[in-house]
């Protein structure tokens, strides 16, 4: 059974339609693809897989669970995270506290427990305090768990978003855009890490990406979107040397 | 990882500290004999502004969401209090164990108030927002104000035109007079009364912030977008506090009212002036910063309405004569001052030049 | 009195609302701030053309330095006040500096001219028209006109001229505006110009009507023509006249038939309700948030 199972996906705004028959199937452990000029609905379609917005046409399948439709919340409980093409971090919060807060549905305890410290909070913070710290050393932020997320920089910041969206315990990650704004270096060192996170948690991953090096580089299979609609799919190597791939991202 | 509980439980016994060492203080004024009448007048509405400011604070500054009708809740936790009191004046003769009962009912009455109004309003975005809720406040001022309600042997009538129309027997009695509203208030309220109060807000709000729930409601406030994406229930969040905030809003009216003999609903005392008036104390102590609405209130009391009265009074100067009698004219002057000199870039650029404080942290 | 006469009423207390709701919505849409000293504007009006016309002043040259005053401190505070707090950290910030400004204002007034109320002598000289049964007086005549006036002359600015493209163009994107050489302090500093002088002549038009005068006269009034402004939809200038007319129209017969202590709340349940069904307002846009 594959881990996300996409069909005929379509949303429109106004007049427009921004996605068009939108499909995709994506197996366990996959490093997937989506690539696509400015404007094609790559982000767009993201929301919907999200649940931000609700899709007019189509289904998602999430590991055998139906998802479409659903809002944003059941669809964070059903097992899949995301990170934001503008990082979308708790800016006033610490970095100890933004994972945390990617915890909320799995430890919880109520209000009135929070405020009288029952042992039920104690358990549960405690829980919380060692898995976000377990997860703030895999990304080599555990030295600055007490900063404001604010404070970080940049390439700190976008590892933190992917360590938020992990402390969901999710079964499908989704990252827009993680290398923009990096340089050649940095964005290796991403490569090894989404690798790393593939591995070690035991995940699939949707990436949308420009940057073609990270790309070929880890991605097994693509889509490409071209106006809302899909143009090509296939292994990495196949999309990349597809002539209409190729006119679509240099123009005649 | 717990130096970083520590620290906030540490951060967080120190403003009990003030709390606890600001009552000290007081006892020891009053017990060597040198309290005025003045200073001692203040000790209760000491404690409700605190109450009121910090409560405000936690939609202001940890939801993150501009609320301009605080009084409101006030309002409704200073009425439904002092109804329960007079209700049962003759039946709870303990006025302590009573007392306690009306401060909880006006907790949960404002509280659900809050839910009832949060519902429809915490869906508007900011602006719209502020004015829906000072909206609100002015209303419940206004249904106050033509409400009667009286007691006889059958029970209790309600009317909103006038006594009249209660229908009540002769030996029934007037409880809420419409715009005249209730009087005989026992007095039931006491500095060490509110300073319990107080350190009960703060333990509430506090721990409240600390827990799972505190958190969540700080990323609603930091990014709402990202908060939903990773399965928080936005609307359940807001409305848990805003309906905190009210419900403790309410204890602060029923402590305010419980300190008069006469409790009617008037512009000044429920009105937007008064929702404004603890915004300020909100902003100027720091949004978001529990300790600084503990302290902004006191300070800004203590220095306009006690300070320039005592200096006045040392001697004859008509500087200060002019200030003092023209308190609220300073107060808007300083106000203005202080907004400026915390707040404009061009000032925080200028303070970092000349006071080297705070030297910007290398990225 | 009759239905007409309550809607008439209503569409002169309107009509000050509108022109009040105006500055307001420019201010907000183009300053991107709550004018909270706004309403206190109004109420300097009046008093300088009360005290201009009780020191045999007449009507009109009071009306003009009236307008003249409130333009010049409408400029005053925003320079001094708001300006420099313009890209503070929080939009809070300006919003308490404008309550500091309200309370200043409110205070000095109450340092010179006293809390006693002053009564009011109406600018309008015109008798009142006696027509279909109905008395119009010409108070209310003036208002309506003046509104009227006002609103198509504010339009015309805006689409019309540079200036006020300039003020359109700031409404919609600052930064770009900037970019495209706009002189955006000089488009607010003219916005506020704007607003403070028609705060003017809605002060003499509500004391012309309504002729008690305190140093708190503007305060509901603003608070009013706020919700004037939010509920035709906040930035928009067609919205703050229907606003302020439809506010004015629900207040007079809330009062008439309804309960004359409970006009207020009916007039914030009205918004409360609109808000509801239409959180933008009547004619406010929907601004998408980007994901």
């Amino acid at each position: 059974m594959a881990m996300l199972e996409v069909k005929n996906l379509g949303i429109s705004f106004g007049g427009l339609r921004a996605v068009n028959g939108f499909h995709v199937t994506i197996e366990k452990n996959q490093l997937y693809g989506l690539i696509g000029p400015n404007g094609a609905g790559k982000t767009t379609v993201f929301n919907l897989l999200t649940g931000v917005y609700k899709p007019d046409a189509g289904s998602i399948l999430l590991d055998g669970k139906d998802i479409t439709g659903e809002s944003d919340i059941e669809i964070s409980k059903a097992g899949i995270a995301r990170t934001f093409q503008n990082i979308r971090l708790f800016s006033k919060m610490s970095v100890l506290d933004n994972v945390k807060v990617g915890m909320h549905n799995h430890h919880e305890y109520s209000a009135l427990a929070g405020i009288f410290h029952t042992p039920k909070y104690k358990k549960e913070e405690a829980l919380m305090d060692e898995k976000a710290m377990e997860l703030l050393k895999v990304f080599d932020l555990a030295d600055m768990a007490e900063t404001n997320a604010a404070n970080l920089p940049y390439g700190k910041q976008r590892r933190l978003e992917i360590a938020r969206a992990l402390a969901t315990d999710p079964k499908l990650l989704l990252l827009d855009e993680p290398a923009a704004g990096m340089n050649p270096k940095e964005t290796g060192e991403l490569m090894d890490m989404i690798r790393f996170v593939r591995d070690e948690f035991d995940m699939t991953i949707l990436l949308i990406e420009h940057d073609m090096k990270l790309v070929s580089g880890i991605c097994e299979k693509l889509t490409m979107l071209n106006f809302g609609e899909v143009l090509a799919e296939g292994t990495t190597s196949e999309v990349l040397n597809n002539p209409q791939v190729i006119t679509a991202y240099l123009g005649e | 990882m717990n130096t970083m509980r520590t620290k906030t439980a540490k951060q967080n016994a120190i403003t009990y500290g003030i709390v606890i060492i600001g009552f000290l203080i007081m006892q020891i004024i009053s017990a060597t004999g040198h309290m005025s009448s003045s200073l001692s007048g203040l000790l209760i509405p000491f404690c409700y502004y605190v109450i009121l400011a910090v409560s405000l604070n936690l939609v202001v500054g940890i939801l993150g969401e501009l609320s301009l009708g605080h009084a409101g809740f006030m309002c409704v936790g200073a009425f439904s209090s002092v109804f329960f009191t007079k209700c049962m004046e003759n039946v709870i003769t303990n006025s302590l164990v009573r007392f306690i009962i009306a401060l909880i009912i006006g907790a949960l009455v404002a509280a659900v108030f809050g839910i009832l109004i949060g519902i429809p309003v915490l869906r508007l975005k900011g602006d719209y927002l502020a004015i829906v809720t000072l909206a609100f406040g002015e209303i419940i001022k206004n249904l106050v104000n033509v409400l009667f309600i009286g007691k006889d042997s059958h029970g209790l009538h309600f009317s909103m035109k006038d006594t009249l129309s209660l229908g009540m027997e002769p030996d029934g009695q007037v409880i809420v007079n419409g715009p005249q509203g209730i009087t005989g208030i026992p007095k039931d309220s006491t500095f060490v009364i509110g300073v319990v109060l107080v350190l009960i807000t703060l333990f509430i709000v506090l721990r409240l912030i600390n827990s799972r729930d505190g958190r969540a409601i700080q990323s609603i406030r930091d990014n709402r977008i990202a908060a939903e994406s990773i399965g928080i229930n936005v609307t359940k969040y807001k409305l848990m506090a805003f309906s905190v905030s009210a419900g403790l809003a309410g204890i602060g009216g029923a402590l305010y009212a419980h300190n008069l003999s006469t409790l009617s609903a008037t512009p000044k005392n429920f009105g937007y002036n008064m929702s404004i008036m603890i915004l300020v104390y909100v902003v100027l102590g720091g949004i978001g910063n529990i300790r600084g609405s503990v302290i902004a209130p006191i300070v800004l009391n203590l220095v306009l309405d006690y300070f320039l009265r005592k200096l006045q009074m040392l001697g004859s100067n008509p500087v200060l004569q002019f200030l003092s009698d023209n308190r609220m004219l300073v107060y808007a002057i300083v106000l203005i001052v202080i907004m400026l000199f915390s707040w404009s870039p061009k000032m925080i650029e200028w303070r970092e030049r000349v006071f080297h404080k705070n030297a910007k942290e290398e990225a | 009195m009759s239905f007409l006469n309550y809607l008439i009423s209503g569409i002169s207390l309107g009509s000050v609302y509108a022109i009040i709701a105006l500055g307001y919505t420019m201010v907000y849409g183009i300053a991107k701030m709550l004018n909270f000293a706004h309403g206190d504007v109004i109420m300097v009006g009046a008093y300088v053309v009360f005290y201009s016309t009780a020191a045999g002043m007449p009507a009109i040259p009071a009306v003009l330095l009236s307008v003249v005053i409130c333009t010049v401190l409408g400029m005053v505070i925003e320079a001094v006040a708001y300006r420099p707090l313009r890209s503070a950290a929080s939009p809070l910030a300006v919003l308490i500096t404008a309550i500091g400004v309200s309370y200043l204002l409110q205070n000095l007034a109450l340092l010179f001219w006293s809390s006693n109320t002053k009564s009011f002598t109406s600018v309008v000289k015109i008798p009142a028209l006696k027509v279909a049964g109905l008395n119009i007086s010409g108070e209310t005549m003036v208002t309506i006109l003046a509104c009227i006036v006002i609103v198509v002359g504010l339009t015309l600015f805006i689409n019309k001229t540079k200036p006020g493209q300039a003020m359109l163009a700031v409404s919609e994107d600052k930064g770009a505006a900037q970019l495209m050489g706009i002189n955006v302090n000089a488009t607010i500093a003219l916005t506020f110009a704007i607003g403070s002088g028609l705060a003017a002549i809605a002060g003499v038009l509500l004391c012309s009507a309504y002729p008690s005068l305190t140093p708190y006269t503007g305060s509901m009034p603003g608070i009013k023509a706020f919700v004037a402004a939010v509920f035709g939809g906040i930035g928009s200038i067609p919205g703050a006249m229907i606003g302020g007319i439809l506010l004015g129209i629900i207040e007079i017969f809330g009062k008439a038939y309804i309960s004359s202590q409970m006009a207020d709340a009916i007039v914030f349940a009205v918004l409360i309700v609109v808000l509801l069904v239409k959180p933008t307002g009547l004619l406010g846009k929907q601004i998408q948030e980007k994901v």
